[in-house]
């Protein structure tokens, strides 16, 4: 198909702290309609984001992580999660809420250098 | 080339602003086409158009309604990061706009880049 | 594709963490607080000497004048908004906030 672009959504941020992944996942859901070629990667503390067990009842903010489970459904599933930045802060992947593609932080850096647009959240 | 930015912080807090527009500025004076900037975040209280800066002080948002006014670049605002901080059509700069997220991807697409701007 | 880093690399890790994604051959543009990055005989000097082996540094002009940054680490290129322009010009742009 012309015209599909390659997209990717770069999280690096906790949740929670700063509105910075609530407001790029509402970015890609709304993306996911438009049928580009999408995908997000976790970076940093933005794998916090696909965290277990998330409870934001205590902090007056609404909770999110849920979401991330919904991206399949918006055809959004290229989902990766740098190795380096789970092993560092002592996460695996049964951490996690959904299901990922775990990759080493050159893989993730080839992909990123397919895209024809990367978006920083 | 088509350009389109993505400015993702406010005014004065961050000089996100300023890079945007010192890019969006050099890259018409090179003759490329800045298409549109799209606010996102709290980047869409860049054009209220209330603001009163110090004279000796840069006006963000009447300097983003010029870039407007005199080189066609789109000034848009994301409509539900807007909501969320009290931005509506009323408290906006002229040539401002408020516009989904729809908007933003069709800026992603029909350009040759997307350059973002943030903290 | 450009990679973009504006963070003071005294303050925050987006500097090494863009350093362990980018490719071979990428450049590398420091602007805002990431100017701290490239000046002279600091902590990060010989870290961009060697990345610079594989990769072009750049840095933005304005900024360093701006804070008073004067001698950079040999081999980055210092350039003006126009310099920006005409490298994402050439490429796609990666920002690291």
């Amino acid at each position: 198909m012309e015209d599909v672009k390659k997209i990717m959504h770069v999280m690096r941020r906790a949740p929670h702290g700063s509105i910075y992944t609530y407001e790029g996942l509402e970015m890609i859901l709304i993306m996911a309609a438009y049928e580009q070629d999408l995908s997000v990667a976790f970076i940093g503390d933005g794998v916090y984001a696909l965290k277990k067990d998330q409870d934001t009842a205590g902090i007056g903010i609404k909770g999110f992580a849920k979401t991330f489970m919904a991206l399949d459904g918006y055809d959004v599933e290229k989902l990766y999660v740098d190795k380096a930045s789970l092993e560092e802060r002592g996460l695996t992947e049964d951490d996690l809420l959904v299901d990922v593609e775990v990759l080493t932080s050159d893989e993730i850096g080839k992909l990123m250098n397919e895209q024809d647009v990367v978006i920083p959240h | 080339m088509k350009i389109g930015i993505l400015l993702k912080e406010g005014p004065y807090n961050h000089q996100a602003s300023d890079s945007a527009y010192k890019f969006a500025e050099a890259a018409i004076k090179k003759g490329h086409t800045v298409d549109a900037v799209f606010l996102y975040n709290d980047g869409v209280t860049n054009v209220t158009k209330h603001m009163d800066p110090p004279q000796d002080d840069r006006d963000i948002a009447k300097r983003w309604n010029e870039l407007g006014e005199k080189h066609g670049v789109e000034v848009l605002a994301c409509i539900a990061a807007s909501k969320r901080r009290g931005i509506s059509d009323e408290v906006i700069i002229e040539k401002g706009e408020i516009t989904g997220l729809g908007t933003l991807t069709d800026i992603a697409i029909r350009n040759d880049r997307l350059v973002t701007f943030g903290d | 594709m450009l990679h973009t880093i504006n963070k003071s690399p005294f303050e925050s890790t987006t500097f090494e963490t863009c350093v362990s994604f980018v490719q071979p051959g990428d450049p590398i543009l420091f602007l805002e607080d990431g100017v701290y990055a490239v000046q002279a005989a600091n902590r990060f000097s010989s870290r961009l000497e060697n990345i610079m082996k594989t990769n072009p540094v750049y840095a933005l002009q304005p900024d360093l004048s701006a804070r008073g940054l004067g001698a950079v680490t040999d081999g980055v290129t210092t350039v003006d908004y126009e310099g920006f322009v005409d490298l994402v010009e050439e490429h796609q742009v990666n920002t690291w906030l």
